[in-house]
């Protein structure tokens, strides 16, 4: 989980970006972000890196990004 | 001290010398007022008269259907506005597309129409399928822009006229990023109003027209006098108006032979260069709008992890005057909703625009200098190399 409720564009995706270099392939993270750039730009940082982009729901504060690490 | 790069004529373009001269001999010898009958009245009202002919005659429409505005600004809120007041045949619904500027947005939105925005593709050009479906219901009026004042991407005008006329719907092309540029003509474009701003293309600040087809309808949205045909109240800004029309004959875009068609061609090379050289020069960077199909003087990037606002600042300190739509370096907080309409990254915006005066060297330095802006900026937030 990346908690970056409060944080502004791009530090979300600076976050995620960090946590995702750990991650297993295939495995999957959640991001919470509530400034209005990052429902862009997470999907967009998917696209770019290659991951796959599994979703997004409201969340209490802002919103709840679900994001799968790419297999290689 | 640095040399400067001014790399915003896309916000403000620098005075032509055509603008300059004009402004000031108008200003230093016509003081009179066009509408009072003395000498120097008749004398402001002829010019202002010639001028208006001129304008028309640049963008297609007959002298009696163009009106001289503070700028861009109050242009499009004049013909959005003004239709919605004067055409009460037509359905209560305005269709905007979600990439026009702010200021058509928030004409639409002051008016008690039914405001309808219509999305674009990842390059920025409007939806068809979707301004189709949102015809099907009737339409006063369709706004859509010649070319993107973030991207450039040109609108494909051709067919959204054509929806626009199988629909009864009236079509405001706004052309504030083209005029001065690109051959804009009413009748060419198939438009019903056309919106032009003297600042964008150095013809001058404080100046902008409004044209419109013998089918458009117009009422004042400030009234107050009888000037203007009662289209538009107050003193008439001659100087203005004889700077944005010397320069708009002067660049004659419409041309092939122009200063304007050569400027364009130019401009290109130097956007074709831009676009190819910023990818190589910064990593994970993306290029806005089309390859094809733009205005000449616009190229528009995002790089991943970088605000905008301290990228801006960074290459202001180098010597480059840039824009950014990034929520940290727009206004409202919000990140620029044209990227957001074309889901393209929103931090790390950079918009260079240029025109006469800007070099292909000026170009090349640009580019080292958003690299070095890059890396350093990245290096700060310690994501130099963010794996995955």
């Amino acid at each position: 989980m990346v908690d970056a409720l409060g944080k502004t564009c791009p530090l979300p995706v600076i976050e995620l970006a960090r946590v995702v270099g750990r991650l297993e392939a295939g495995a999957e993270v959640v991001v919470l972000a509530d400034d209005p750039g990052a429902k862009v730009d997470i999907p967009v940082w998917c696209r770019m890196k290659r991951h796959t982009f599994v979703g997004m729901e409201p969340a209490e504060r802002g919103w709840r990004f679900t994001v799968r690490r790419a297999a290689a | 001290m640095v040399e400067r790069v001014y790399l915003d004529h896309a916000s403000a373009a620098p005075w032509h010398p055509a603008a300059l001269a004009a402004a000031r001999h108008v200003a230093e010898e016509l003081p009179g007022d066009p509408a009072r009958a003395h000498r120097e009245g008749r004398a402001a009202s002829d010019l202002l008269e010639s001028a208006r002919g001129a304008a028309a005659g640049v963008l297609g429409t007959a002298t009696e259907r163009l009106v001289f505005t503070s700028g861009g600004t109050e242009a499009v809120h004049l013909a959005v506005r003004g239709a919605a007041l004067a055409d009460r045949g037509r359905p209560r619904r305005i269709i905007s597309s979600a990439v026009e500027h702010s200021c058509v947005h928030a004409a639409a939105e002051a008016t008690d129409c039914e405001h309808v925005l219509v999305g674009v593709d990842p390059q920025g050009r409007v939806d068809l399928d979707a301004l189709r479906a949102a015809l099907a219901g009737g339409a006063l009026l369709v706004n859509v822009q010649h070319a993107n004042h973030e991207v450039g991407a040109l609108q494909p005008i051709a067919e959204i006229a054509a929806l626009c006329r199988e629909a009864d719907a009236l079509l405001h092309v706004d052309a504030c990023q083209t005029a001065g540029r690109l051959p804009v003509d009413l009748g060419a474009l198939d438009a019903d109003y056309v919106t032009i701003a003297g600042a964008k293309f150095g013809g001058g600040r404080g100046i902008g027209a409004l044209a419109w087809s013998p089918r458009a309808r117009l009422r004042a949205v400030v009234g107050g006098d009888e000037r203007e045909r009662r289209l538009r109240a107050g003193l008439q800004h001659l100087p203005g108006v004889v700077a944005m029309v010397e320069t708009l004959l002067q660049v004659a875009p419409a041309d092939p032979r122009g200063t304007a068609a050569l400027e364009t061609a130019r401009c290109e090379g130097l956007r074709q260069r831009l676009r190819a050289l910023l990818p190589v020069a910064v990593d994970d960077l993306e290029v806005h709008g089309p390859a094809e199909s733009s205005a000449p003087h616009i190229v528009a990037a995002s790089a991943l992890y970088v605000e905008g606002q301290a990228l801006v600042g960074a290459l202001d300190e180098a010597g480059f005057a840039v824009h950014s739509g990034s929520s940290c370096a727009t206004t409202s907080g919000e990140p620029s909703h044209v990227l957001v309409a074309m889901g393209a990254l929103t931090h790390g915006h950079v918009r260079a625009s240029f025109g006469p005066g800007v070099e292909e060297a000026d170009v090349d330095r640009f580019v080292d200098a958003v690299a070095a802006a890059v890396t350093d900026l990245r290096g700060r937030t310690g994501v130099s190399t963010p794996r995955g």
